[in-house]
């Protein structure tokens, strides 16, 4: 798509009034008006503090905000910023806002985000969460520093996290994008993140502005394109992600924005992924692993009964998409009650490589194969609780750094899986 | 008397002959036909074969529930029945065409007949098999909503959305066909009516608690819901 279709005219304008600048800060809102305007102001407090020579500028690209989000990003003035810290700039810090439709599209908002930092010949380019509570100025420093000033495309966030949060991260999308790209990223699907002009430019006009899974997901396609493009990518810790109440726990949404992306990106970047064998570890500013230990409500039994239920519900598309003993593992596990339920590291590294396969395949609805993993998402969910309720922090990582091994371990059989299919076809 | 009957019996023998000597090459003419018929037809069914190959036409209709539905009822493969289906037709088309040559009276109107109903009975099996590629795909969404939903019988949720869809297909293929429109439409109407109604009571009755317990959640501020543990963010 090219610049102009996915620029508005008002855009275009306001972008053009701006001029080259060397950093941008992206923003993607809807209704955020509770939040964005004291992220607007830490942001700008950390662009004076940290970059104050800098031609710099912050870009929201809003998905049709009916609460005035947009007004107030334009509204949170430097003059604002200036009397809250001694700080000087030299420079006008521009903020630019534009509604690119009446519907939400996480893709949509960072193709705008890219083709802009392209345009405006962006040395380095920030993407903020608008719901980021717990941002600090620190913050832009830690992930714009790297890119600016020591030469690095893509800067990746470590986060502070309670121990059972992101379990989806830990047990797939961590494990999985690390065994198959050779590279330890902690969070594959970022929320704050940076990149630099080349990738940028390697973004602008690539395929997966047109895909469902750039749609969805379009920060797992950008650590993706970085891992398989070989480009170089540092981990900045960042501190606490924010509340565990504020964060969203649509498993379904959760899927589609990740695993989705993720099993599209094997497909596109089968070459590079299937020559990688071994791991490497990431340079990391700050620690690479930071857990606390705060004491959550527990009811495992939903998780349990939701895994039971569903592997005996979706018994027919569970067929079409794992194998006969994968299956039938899975079955026996359904019939375990939950004290000697187990959902085995190797059960479930098996399961996701059968689930990428038959995404590959497109053995039925891509939207479905998604949403058939679910299920077994809460099985091994509900294992991972079961067998982490009172371990360490240091017993947490070596149990994660198993199922790493693991998933390593058995890549040869998802490369074996495909150039069997390939070669069947 | 003997004369008379030789006379006859010559007569008649001579008759048969003669119509039998105009008959022959018509008989010849119609088994070329069929010949030539029966040869159209094969290729006609070998280029099909490789087409439906090409397009992955038994994935699709996997994908779709048509061929597990074949598969009960021991049928060959959708490409497999399709390929035979369409031989059949042309053969039986081309022999048609070519009695309907030769003039036999009476046939003729029947034949022109046939060729009328043709298009109509294979649009009436493009929307069967449209109507089973989203009976397939609808059930098997409702089927993964409900499941992560945690609604109670998703399966019969499902089964209920797949009945209706083919229903629905089959009944529009019988009146494309013109078959016992006003029965199918009066059935239809029934089951349809019968469904919404049996749902509509169940729901008001039974689902009260479930309709109160959606309206709280889908209005209610996000913060103050209680948090499970299997509610814990994913990501």
């Amino acid at each position: 798509m090219a610049d102009e279709d996915i620029l508005s005219d008002d855009l275009l304008r306001q972008l053009i009034s701006v001029g080259e600048v060397d950093i941008l800060v992206g923003l993607h809102t809807h209704n955020h008006s509770k939040t964005i305007g004291q992220v607007v102001q830490v942001i700008r407090e950390g662009l004076l503090k940290y970059f104050p020579r800098e031609r710099v500028a912050v870009l929201n690209a809003d998905g049709g905000s009916h609460d005035g989000t947009p007004n107030q990003v334009r509204a949170a003035s430097i003059n604002d910023a200036r009397n809250a810290s001694p700080l000087q700039t030299l420079r006008t810090l521009h903020c630019v806002s534009s509604q690119y439709g009446s519907t939400v599209s996480a893709g949509k908002a960072m193709h705008i985000v890219v083709t802009a930092a392209d345009l405006l010949r962006a040395k380095a380019c920030a993407v903020i969460a608008p719901e980021s509570s717990a941002i600090q100025p620190g913050w832009i420093d830690r992930l714009l520093r790297p890119i600016y000033r020591e030469g690095a495309d893509f800067v990746s966030p470590v986060y502070r996290r309670h121990r059972f949060e992101g379990i989806l991260v830990t047990n797939l999308m961590y494990p999985m994008t690390r065994a198959l790209y050779g590279k330890s990223i902690r969070e594959p699907r970022p929320g704050e993140f940076a990149f630099s002009d080349r990738l940028s430019g390697l973004l602008v006009g690539h395929e997966l502005w047109t895909t469902e899974a750039g749609r969805l997901g379009p920060e797992v396609c950008f650590t993706t394109i970085s891992l398989a493009q070989g480009l170089q990518i540092v981990q900045t810790f960042l501190g606490p992600k924010g509340h565990l109440e504020q964060q969203s726990s649509d498993l379904v949404s959760a899927l589609r924005q990740t695993v989705g992306p993720l099993f599209w990106a094997m497909e596109t970047t089968q070459a590079q992924w299937s020559a990688v064998h071994q791991t490497q570890a990431v340079p990391t500013a700050g620690p690479e692993y930071e857990v606390t230990m705060d004491a959550v409500a527990i009811d495992r039994a939903r998780l349990h009964q939701m895994f039971c239920s569903g592997v005996v519900d979706l018994e027919p598309v569970l067929k079409s998409i794992l194998s006969a003993g994968t299956l039938q593992q899975l079955q026996r596990a359904a019939a375990l009650d939950g004290d000697d339920f187990c959902f085995t590291d190797e059960l479930w590294v098996k399961a996701v490589y059968e689930f990428a396969w038959a995404y590959h395949r497109s053995v039925i609805s891509r939207d479905h194969i998604i949403q058939a993993l679910a299920p077994l998402y809460r099985g091994r969910a509900f294992t991972f609780l079961s067998e982490n309720l009172n371990a360490s922090q240091e017993v947490l990582e070596a149990r994660i750094e198993t199922l790493c091994q693991t998933f390593e371990r058995l890549k040869p059989y998802l490369i074996g899986l495909w150039t069997a299919q390939e070669g069947g076809s | 008397m003997a004369d008379m009957i030789a006379s006859e019996l010559s007569q008649a023998w001579n008759e048969f002959a003669r119509a039998f000597a105009h008959l022959l090459p018509r008989l010849l003419a119609i088994l070329i036909i069929a010949l030539l018929g029966w040869l159209i037809a094969y290729v006609l069914k070998r280029v099909l074969r490789g087409i439906l190959r090409l397009v992955k036409f038994d994935r699709l209709s996997e994908r779709a529930g048509a061929a597990q539905l074949l598969n009960t009822a021991a049928l060959p493969s959708p490409s497999e029945l399709l390929c035979q289906l369409v031989f059949w037709l042309a053969w039986l088309g081309i022999l048609l065409a070519g009695i309907s040559s030769l003039g036999i009276s009476g046939l003729q109107q029947h034949i022109a007949g046939f060729f009328v109903f043709l298009p109509r009975f294979f649009v009436a099996l493009f929307i069967v098999f449209l109507g089973m590629l989203a009976a397939g795909f609808f059930s098997r969404a409702a089927l993964l909503a409900a499941v992560n939903a945690d609604l109670p019988s998703p399966q019969l949720l499902s089964d209920a959305v797949r009945v209706v869809i083919v229903v629905l297909a089959v009944s529009m293929a019988f009146e494309e066909l013109g078959l016992a429109q006003k029965t199918i439409l009066i059935a239809f109407s029934i089951v349809f009516g019968a469904l919404m109604l049996g749902l509509a009571i169940a729901f008001g009755f039974g689902g009260r608690d479930l309709a109160r317990q959606f309206l709280e959640n889908r209005f209610s501020d996000q913060r103050t819901r209680t948090k499970k543990e299997s509610d814990l963010p994913p990501l």
